[in-house]
């Protein structure tokens, strides 16, 4: 939207009664939003005239799905909810992949689509979709609005649904003769959810009896996701872990919850977890999963998962207890609430000899790469961001080796400072992502560490980061190849690299056409000149090629259904000493 | 083992898909599924028979417990309960069979409730293996057609005498 001079709004309506295209944007600023993302369409143009005088940033990205993702990565630094609202039809369906991302990973999102209006729905009509048909498994909960007395209470729900408990995304289907119709919405009403109910202490007789347990270990681990995260829970993991000396090691979604500088870090566990936070797992007597969910990327075979161990699982989700392990002593409710507890309850243990044990997992199976190759080894590239940080960047990422590297060889320190397509791997969430971490972030650096064909996916997003002058970073770690697919063929197909390659622009180029900054990098002594300028570049984004070892491969590396003591890769890690 | 599962949920548009789209999203089979309204005008009940073992039955019952518009949810198993099905038979009758094929409805306290030159149609109510029951013995004659409901039960009141 340009600065010209914008006319007044139609001031002819009575003052007590609002259409609902007001009604909406009156409860959005209600509920704090001052930023949102959205694209036009014809059924939402009455909510976007109304938009056009409030007091919400709007940002256009140049696809839904880069909206959907750009609110997504927006809630995930900021901890609030992000909002997109988009069109019927087309403009919903795009949105679908980006729901399932916050789905699978919890993240409060809430998403406004337009609808054909009431009397056409079902008839075919142009650009109907059914919407709450297509995202009903995608989304926390959904509904359609056909009354506008149910609007403003809906959109509140909306909020309160996305944000509380175990959050997720919720989307809320608005026909276009309810955003017309007037009326005097009632400021207020009471949210109307008889089934809706969040637990928040936990059980004090099953916080009793976790404690006991974590007092009577010899062997514990922490293992914690990204609930900890989403309950602001980190500053208690940080005093449990301390207090007790209890080891920590972090899924994908929980890196940042620890600080991974801190000795008693294990970084992250599961398939290309490193090997003293599988081992131990395996070989622990105490598991206390924290805001996780027995993914099978972290376990490896179920079977065989934390054999020794007794289970401790505290989560919001009653669903999560024993869905995929069984557990011994599960506590439901918020993180925050609970850890609080437990702190109270456990005692000092010095643990001495299973610290030492762990600390000589540690020396003996870092995670390395070959620093002497001429060539530009990807975990360099990323050693280098994060040397040049000082390790305080937000960091979103692609899906693929490209994030397995920056789960890897950036240490995190803070949460919502990793922001990543963990349950869903998104291919392409990493642009729009960062995207809406900046608008969250403005005075923070803000790193896409990238794959060249995840970013090829939704590279369209530079315009919109061009046109809000943000300057994010963009370093694409291109190998060439869907690396890990590649990488897996090469494992597992005999190295018959079936359709995994494909031809790439020049990214600088592209990058400079956007209107963006574009730097190419061909030689490994370019990379700390070519990561300080991008680090230089101010009022818009950067693009940096890194043009780096085509085959390289992450390890190591538990093979899809192996334990997670049967790694991969271990002896050419030890080989590079 | 089965599982009766009686979920106390909102009566609004979209509930049965949010229901029925979590069953089959999460691959849990539904052996029979029952929507009707309550006492309440917002609330309906949902019966739901699932064969499982317990473990999947839990889960069951936890995924339907996060679904939104779902109130209630209880599983009766182990309970003494009072469980039901309802069906509709049509079974070709001539004149001549018909004595024996009322004595038959007589036993399995059925009822006509439709009758042509050559066939009966009868109601008949009970548990669910009574309804089987009645089936098969009806077999010999040939049927036309079955309609039946899915379960609906309620457990019996506690006895609290002493």
């Amino acid at each position: 939207m340009s600065g010209k001079s914008r006319k007044p709004a139609d001031s002819t309506v009575k003052p007590s009664l609002k259409p609902g295209s007001q009604i909406i944007v009156d409860t959005l600023v209600e509920m704090g939003v001052d930023k949102m993302f959205g694209y036009l369409g014809g059924v939402v143009l009455p909510l976007f005239d109304k938009l056009y005088d409030a007091p919400i940033k709007v940002i256009i990205p140049r696809h839904e799905q880069g909206g959907c993702h750009m609110a997504d990565g927006y809630a995930r630094a900021s901890g609030r909810v992000g909002v997109v609202v988009t069109t019927s039809g087309p403009g919903a369906c795009n949105l679908v992949t980006g729901l399932a991302t916050a789905m699978m990973d919890s993240i409060p999102i809430v998403a406004l689509t337009g609808q054909v209006r009431t009397n056409l729905i079902g008839n075919d009509a142009f650009q109907e979709a059914d919407t709450t048909g297509i995202t009903r498994p995608v989304t926390k909960y959904n509904c359609i609005v056909k009354d506008i007395k149910d609007l403003a209470r809906t959109i509140r729900e909306a909020f309160y649904i996305a944000s509380t408990g175990r959050p997720g995304p919720v989307l809320i289907d608005i026909p276009v003769d309810v955003e017309l119709t007037e009326y005097k919405p009632d400021d207020g009403e009471k949210l109307k959810l008889p089934g809706y109910k969040v637990r928040t202490k936990g059980h004090i007789g099953q916080i009793t009896a976790a404690a006991k347990a974590v007092n009577e270990s010899q062997k514990p681990v922490l293992y914690v996701g990204g609930g900890v995260i989403s309950a602001n829970a980190s500053d208690e993991l940080r005093q449990l872990a301390q207090k007790a000396n209890l080891p920590v090691t972090m899924t994908l979604m929980g890196l940042g919850s620890y600080d991974q500088k801190k000795p008693e870090s294990l970084d992250m566990l599961g398939m290309h977890g490193t090997a003293y936070a599988n081992y131990a797992v395996q070989e622990c007597d105490l598991l206390i999963a924290i805001g996780a969910r027995f993914d099978d990327r972290v376990t490896g075979n179920v079977k065989t998962f934390a054999p020794n161990a007794k289970i401790i699982h505290i989560d919001v989700d009653p669903a999560s207890i024993s869905k995929n392990v069984h557990v011994d002593i599960p506590v439901v409710g918020d993180a925050k609430f609970i850890l609080k507890e437990l702190i109270e309850k456990i005692e000092h243990r010095p643990r001495k000899e299973w610290l030492k044990k762990i600390a000589e997992w540690k020396n003996k199976y870092p995670l390395r790469y070959d620093n002497n190759s001429t060539k530009i080894k990807p975990q360099y590239v990323i050693e280098e961001i994060y040397n040049q940080t000082k390790g305080t960047a937000i960091i979103t990422t692609g899906v693929g080796q490209n994030q397995m590297w920056a789960a890897q060889f950036y240490k995190f320190s803070r949460p919502r400072q990793f922001i990543s397509s963990g349950g869903l791997g998104t291919m392409g969430y990493g642009l729009p992502a960062a995207i809406g971490a900046q608008v969250a972030k403005p005075d923070q650096t803000v790193i896409d560490i990238d794959g060249d064909h995840s970013f090829n996916m939704t590279m369209t997003e530079l315009a919109t980061a061009v046109e809000h002058k943000l300057p994010i970073k963009v370093c694409i770690i291109n190998n060439g190849y869907m690396g890990m697919v590649r990488q897996w063929q090469q494992l597992f197909y005999n190295r018959r690299y079936s359709c995994s390659r494909l031809a790439n622009p020049d990214y600088a180029t592209v990058a400079k056409a956007f209107g963006a900054e574009g730097i190419t990098v061909d030689k490994k002594t370019d990379v700390p000149k070519a990561v300080k300028k991008m680090l230089s570049v101010k009022n818009k984004p950067c693009v940096v090629d890194f043009r780096v070892e085509g085959e390289e491969n992450v390890w190591p590396m538990v093979p899809a259904g192996k334990s997670l003591s049967e790694m991969d890769g271990l002896q050419i890690l030890e080989r590079l000493v | 083992m089965k599982h009766i599962i009686s979920a106390l949920v909102e009566n609004k548009p979209g509930v049965l898909a949010h229901v029925a789209g979590m069953f089959a999203a999460r691959a849990f089979n539904i052996d029979s599924l029952v929507v009707g309204r309550t006492e309440e005008p917002g609330l309906s009940r949902m019966t739901i028979v699932v064969v499982g073992d317990d473990r999947v039955v839990e889960q069951v019952r936890k995924q339907l417990e996060k679904v939104v518009p779902v109130v209630k949810v209880q599983d009766f198993v182990g309970q003494p309960l009072v469980a039901r099905d309802l069906m509709l038979i049509a079974i070709s009758a001539p004149p001549a069979k018909r004595p024996e094929i009322l004595s038959l409805i007589e036993m399995f306290r059925g009822k006509v409730v439709d009758i042509g030159q050559k066939f009966l149609m009868i109601e008949i109510s009970g548990p669910e293996e009574k309804i089987e029951a009645f089936i098969d013995v009806c077999r010999p004659y040939g049927i036309k057609s079955v309609a039946r409901t899915g379960t609906i039960a309620m457990p019996r009141q506690e006895k609290r005498e002493s």
